[in-house]
């Protein structure tokens, strides 16, 4: 159980990070630990004591193995993550360039 | 059985591959390819829905099918109720590619454009066509992505800075309905809607049930736009290019976020009083702070995207009358009246308000501003936009013979039927107040004086946006039919019977 609170814990902590930080880098990056509590809470799922590769084995029917479709959804809900992170990223860049600063509270042209 | 089910995800996928490989040689395939695949998709969504008849149809992708009772592949699931918003995709899609072919002349990389817009698509058909959950995810994140990246086309200040709020809170959206998703997966050990709903219909934990079924909520709020989470929309819908402005406002935030929460709590959890009461009182209070929000605003584009929070207020809250009268189990035919209410409402913001912010973007055009108190006077001199906008803002503030006026008519008599007075009430008060709104955006950018420029240099847009403008016109005109029972029952009553039933979607695609 104390894994499950840990990793809610993470996530909280990414929430903190997104709302309270000012520089935009630190928002991408309080997103991305936001994204991996995600990831560890879908592993955490297939998790099985005493749980091995899911490779049938069919000599020995008793095997314990862990639940494979959770992990298949990590490896996907990590190729989207690397996409939007990188999307993220450039339009940083882009405010970089145009803005020249990092601070989100410079950053307010439209209102209302 | 319906064999084109794929081909609503495949054929946009590989047109967007096709326009980044080969557009890169071959100038104007890009608009090109793209009108032809928005063609194909508008062709085959609309003989789907005439041909197809009431049954549900199931594509099982690589033919995994059931194992042990348990459907364990990815689903994709073609009923009544997806019909009609491909239909309003492929369609809204359509017009705003070949608004584009000359609207995106003053923008470079038009190749990212197209095979982005592509992708869009494939995404948004995706979502409506997904049978489980995870998949859902993943069309979302596909078309969100896709939809980042064309908010921030023109790359200047005021671009940016929406679609970094837009992304923060999209980003932020997608991770709550990823860790709802991983809870009812914990749950149930499944993760196939009908499996899901047959699994919960075993017994659950209540607190468990509401916890998911709020982070769901708010995920699927946030891509929609419902108004606590509302922040992000009127400056990504303002930003962008006007075309994708017509599809954001006009369906990524009906099929990302209005198709799924109703998809959801109708065939997925089952409906309870106190969700359907959240939900009702979401939708009215959208409704009425998105008009107020919208009455003073003076950026053309901003005062469609308040008005398209409100109006997606009033597809919200009559679809929250239905769940209530069906949780208190009571006139059921009321219910109905008040889902096909919704729906129609949703169909019809489909046609209006994309045709609003193709006129927006044509007034941008020619003019080079959307601030209403730079304009006027412009009737004489864009005499096809004035009056295809005059005919949207007729529709959109509810006047006969306009589609708006049949739908808002259903969604009040149906709050007046069901006891819900004060929602009626509100709900008349907010159609005249945007009706206020319309007259000013009317008065201010075509009937008044002209204060800026000169009126001779001001020219009617380009052929192909004139066309888009005015089929859209003909469309809101013609939606209107769909108020003639025979109509109805015809394209309306299969989505609303699939609803409303609330066993039997699980059971059909659990027993196929």
């Amino acid at each position: 159980m104390i894994v499950y609170i840990l990793c809610f814990v993470l996530f909280l902590t990414g929430l903190y990070g997104v709302i309270t930080r000012r520089n935009l880098i630190k928002i991408a990056i309080s997103l991305s630990i936001m994204e991996f509590s995600c990831f560890l809470f879908l592993a955490l799922l297939g998790y099985t004591k005493g749980g091995e590769v899911p490779i049938v084995d069919p000599a020995d029917p008793v095997k314990i193995y862990v639940d494979p479709l959770p992990q298949a959804m990590v490896l996907t809900a990590i190729v989207i993550g690397l996409a939007t992170t990188a999307m993220l990223m450039a339009v940083i860049i882009r405010i970089y360039r145009k803005y020249g600063t990092f601070d989100i509270r410079e950053i307010k042209n439209l209102r209302g | 059985m319906n064999p084109l089910i794929p081909l609503f995800v495949a054929v946009p996928l590989a047109g967007a591959f096709l326009i980044m490989i080969l557009g890169r040689f071959i100038p104007f395939l890009n608009r090109y390819l793209a009108a032809a695949v928005l063609l194909f998709l508008a062709f085959i969504s609309f003989w789907s829905l005439i041909a197809g008849g009431d049954a549900a149809s199931v594509y099982k992708m690589g033919g995994w099918g059931l194992s042990g009772g348990i459907p364990i592949g990815i689903y994709l699931v073609y009923d009544g109720f997806s019909a009609l918003v491909l239909c309003i995709i492929s369609f809204i899609g359509l017009m705003s590619v070949i608004y584009s072919m000359t609207y995106m002349h003053h923008y470079t990389s038009r190749n990212n454009f197209y095979a982005l817009f592509c992708l869009m698509t494939a995404g948004m058909n995706g979502i409506v066509l997904s049978g489980d959950l995870f998949n859902i995810f993943v069309f979302l994140e596909i078309s969100s992505i896709s939809a980042y990246a064309l908010v921030a086309f023109g790359v200047g200040r005021k671009e940016l800075e929406a679609t970094l709020k837009y992304q923060v809170l999209g980003v932020l959206a997608s991770f709550i309905i990823l860790f709802a998703i991983g809870f009812i997966y914990w749950k149930t050990r499944t993760l196939n809607i009908a499996d899901i709903r047959a699994a919960f219909s075993e017994g659950h934990e209540k607190s468990f049930y509401l916890l998911v079924q709020l982070m769901l909520l708010t995920g699927f709020g946030l891509k929609a736009a419902i108004i606590p989470f509302h922040a992000w929309l009127p400056d990504a819908h303002s930003s962008a290019p006007s075309p994708i402005s017509a599809m954001l406002s006009g369906v990524l935030i009906k099929a990302a976020g209005i198709y799924v929460i109703i998809r959801l709590f109708f065939n997925m959890f089952e409906i309870t009083e106190g969700m359907a009461t959240v939900i009702t009182t979401l939708g009215v209070i959208s409704m009425v702070l998105g008009t107020f929000l919208a009455i003073g605003q003076w950026d053309i584009k901003r005062l469609l995207a308040y008005s398209s929070i409100s109006q997606m207020g009033y597809v919200i809250m009559s679809v929250g009358i239905g769940m209530l009268l069906t949780a208190r189990g009571i006139k059921s035919d009321v219910a109905a009246l008040a889902i096909t209410g919704g729906i129609f409402h949703m169909l019809n913001h489909a046609a209006f308000k994309g045709l609003l912010f193709l006129n927006a973007g044509a007034i941008e055009y020619s003019v080079g501003t959307r601030d209403l108190r730079e304009m006027g006077g412009l009737a004489k001199s864009m005499p096809v936009t004035s009056a295809t906008s005059f005919v949207a803002s007729l529709s959109i503030s509810g006047i006969p013979p306009f589609n708006g006026f049949f739908s808002k008519l259903i969604i009040i008599i149906a709050a007046v039927m069901g006891h819900f007075y004060l929602l009626a009430a509100l709900a008349a008060l907010v159609s005249i107040i945007t009706l206020a709104y319309f007259m000013k955006f009317q008065r201010y950018a075509f009937y008044n004086g002209n204060t800026g420029k000169t009126l001779k240099e001001i020219k009617e847009v380009p052929g192909p946006m004139l066309l888009s403008m005015i089929i859209l016109a003909v469309a809101c005109l013609l939606l209107s039919t769909l108020a003639l029972p025979a109509i109805r029952d015809a394209v309306l009553t299969p989505a609303t019977d699939i609803l409303m039933d609330q066993m039997k979607y699980s059971l059909q695609i659990t027993g196929m």
